[in-house]
């Protein structure tokens, strides 16, 4: 009964926000273009590594483009459900309209965290995959369940670790109010999950992994896509995840008891 | 002349109120440190004859160039257009991107002790790449930069306009961005890349973006007047582009919200 009712909702929400979205039809396009162009930059930028070497950090080029495609994918899955929401957090605080939000029968994370969608990053998780095809092609990487499953179970914590990353920051705009530059930081940190982790130094990787878990979001996917990921490996970024996805949850509710409506 | 320093004035009072968000923004501006690391750590620079210490300079030097260079008119016009705050700053007899402009430089101001911060710590753990400029190539450098400020204002300007004609002028820019990210040189320097791209490249803006002043300030390899010429060149031609499209844009332009 309970699913149910969020079932429903959020239905409800997928047709509002993207009746709304195909408004501006020329901006999709845009999008679209803005999409393909980034995929072949960030491969052009791979292939200037690759000119004059054989592999980074242990990674050869065509191991490099599964996390270019997992990257990929990640980062259209954050510009059509993370990134719209966490622009509404910030205009529900400024406004006081969270208010409304609180009031309401259902969860306010549920709500405040998949209100939006924008379909603008559907094209990404598309070309993501496709690489990803590609990339399972020229590895040679034979497919089996056991293979899948990991593959799947690996990706969802990447979701949820980013998820949680992009939750915590919305969570702060009740203190803060404008969190717009946190989240450029967070992008630019995001940004080195494009390269295989081994590449960087050892305290750059230290920090990659203990204090902002990239290491976890693209690498070990990619690793266990190889198949050479260690279970432990895949066990570590679960529980990982699990602390992220309850502290975002906890201090999500922590800081709803800091919340003074404003303009009201 | 008096109206831009009142402005840049009030403007810069105004960033000093968000101090915390500037110097989040500055962090943000860290990739290149981090594209320095790949590259050191696996030794590519090898093969482009830009030794470790130089190639440090010279990601520093981008860093600092797009800190001074970094733009986002597009998104406050886009703002003002759709709310209609646009309307009673058109009516002023002063060009409402002055204001624009001047905020910008007002923020690079407030930025540049956090700009400053991040250099000091990036010496702190590569003491060997600490370097100073002599004066000529400092002021050159600065010149440079600040002519890449400018390309990049009136591109950013010119697409602003767009507001006039599809309201959402601001993902014109983000596409605009991916080709100024990978082909500025912010990420791996002009000089490492293949061939078939260096015949085209320096025909178009962007190497002078951050390329070209990056270079300077870090003493590395330049065709110095050709820099400078095709810099001015590039403003030359965008100037006019810009004057004409926000004469037709103001024409069109229906204020909103109001």
């Amino acid at each position: 009964m309970n699913k149910n009712k969020y079932l429903v909702v959020y239905t409800k929400f997928l047709y509002t926000s993207l009746a709304s979205e195909l408004e501006y039809k020329t901006n999709i396009i845009i999008d679209a273009i803005t999409a393909i162009l980034s995929l072949v930059g960030s491969i052009f930028l791979l292939s200037i590594f690759f000119q004059n070497t054989g592999n980074i950090g242990g990674w050869k080029f065509e191991q490099a483009l599964i996390i270019q495609g997992i990257y990929t994918v990640l980062n259209g899955i954050t510009n059509t459900w993370f990134n719209p929401n966490l622009r509404e957090i910030v205009r529900h605080v400024r406004e006081g309209t969270l208010d409304f939000v609180l009031l309401k029968p259902v969860d306010s994370q549920f709500f405040i965290s998949l209100k939006k969608i924008s379909p603008s990053g559907f094209l990404e998780i598309i070309l993501g995959v496709c690489l990803l095809f590609y990339c399972i092609k020229i590895n040679q990487i034979k497919l089996s369940l056991n293979f899948l499953i990991l593959c799947l179970i690996t990706i969802t914590c990447s979701i949820c670790i980013l998820y949680s990353l992009w939750f915590f920051i919305s969570t702060t705009t009740i203190w803060f109010v404008k969190t717009w530059n946190a989240t450029e930081v967070l992008r630019s940190l995001l940004y080195i999950g494009r390269f295989p982790m081994s590449s960087f130094s050892f305290s750059l990787r230290l920090f990659f992994s203990i204090i902002i878990p990239i290491a976890f979001i693209t690498t070990i996917p990619s690793e266990v896509f190889l198949g050479f990921a260690q279970i432990w490996k895949v066990i570590l970024e679960i529980f990982i995840t699990l602390i992220f996805l309850i502290t975002s949850r906890r201090f999500w509710l922590f800081a709803l008891k800091y919340y003074s409506s404003a303009s009201s | 002349m008096r109206k831009i320093f009142t402005l840049l004035k009030v403007q810069y009072s105004n960033m000093l109120e968000y101090r915390v968000e500037i110097a989040l923004w500055a962090v943000s501006g860290i990739i290149p440190f981090f594209m320095l690391n790949i590259w050191t750590n696996n030794n590519l620079n090898e093969a482009i004859n830009i030794n470790n210490i130089m190639l440090s300079r010279y990601f520093l030097s981008a860093f600092f160039v797009r800190q001074f260079s970094v733009v986002w008119v597009v998104f406050s016009f886009e703002e003002d257009a759709l709310l209609g705050k646009l309307s009673p700053y058109i009516i002023q007899p002063l060009n409402p991107f002055f204001r624009y402009f001047t905020q910008h430089i007002a923020e690079q101001i407030t930025r540049f002790p956090f700009a400053l911060i991040i250099a000091f710590l990036f010496f702190l753990f590569n003491p060997e790449s600490i370097w100073f400029p002599n004066l000529i190539f400092l002021f050159l450098s600065f010149i440079s930069t600040f002519l890449s400020f400018l390309i990049q204002f009136l591109i950013q300007s010119i697409i602003a306009c767009l507001c006039f004609w599809t309201e959402k002028a601001s993902s014109i820019e983000r596409l605009f961005f991916i080709p100024t990210l990978f082909l500025s040189g912010l990420l791996a320097p002009v000089a490492s890349f293949p061939k078939y791209v260096k015949s085209w490249i320096y025909f178009t803006p962007f190497p002078y973006l951050i390329d070209f002043p990056a270079n300077l300030l870090s003493g590395n390899k330049t065709n110095i007047s050709e820099g400078f010429i095709m810099q001015i060149f590039w403003i030359l031609l965008l100037f006019p582009l810009f004057t004409k499209i926000w004469y037709e844009g103001t024409k069109k332009y229906t204020a909103m919200g109001s």
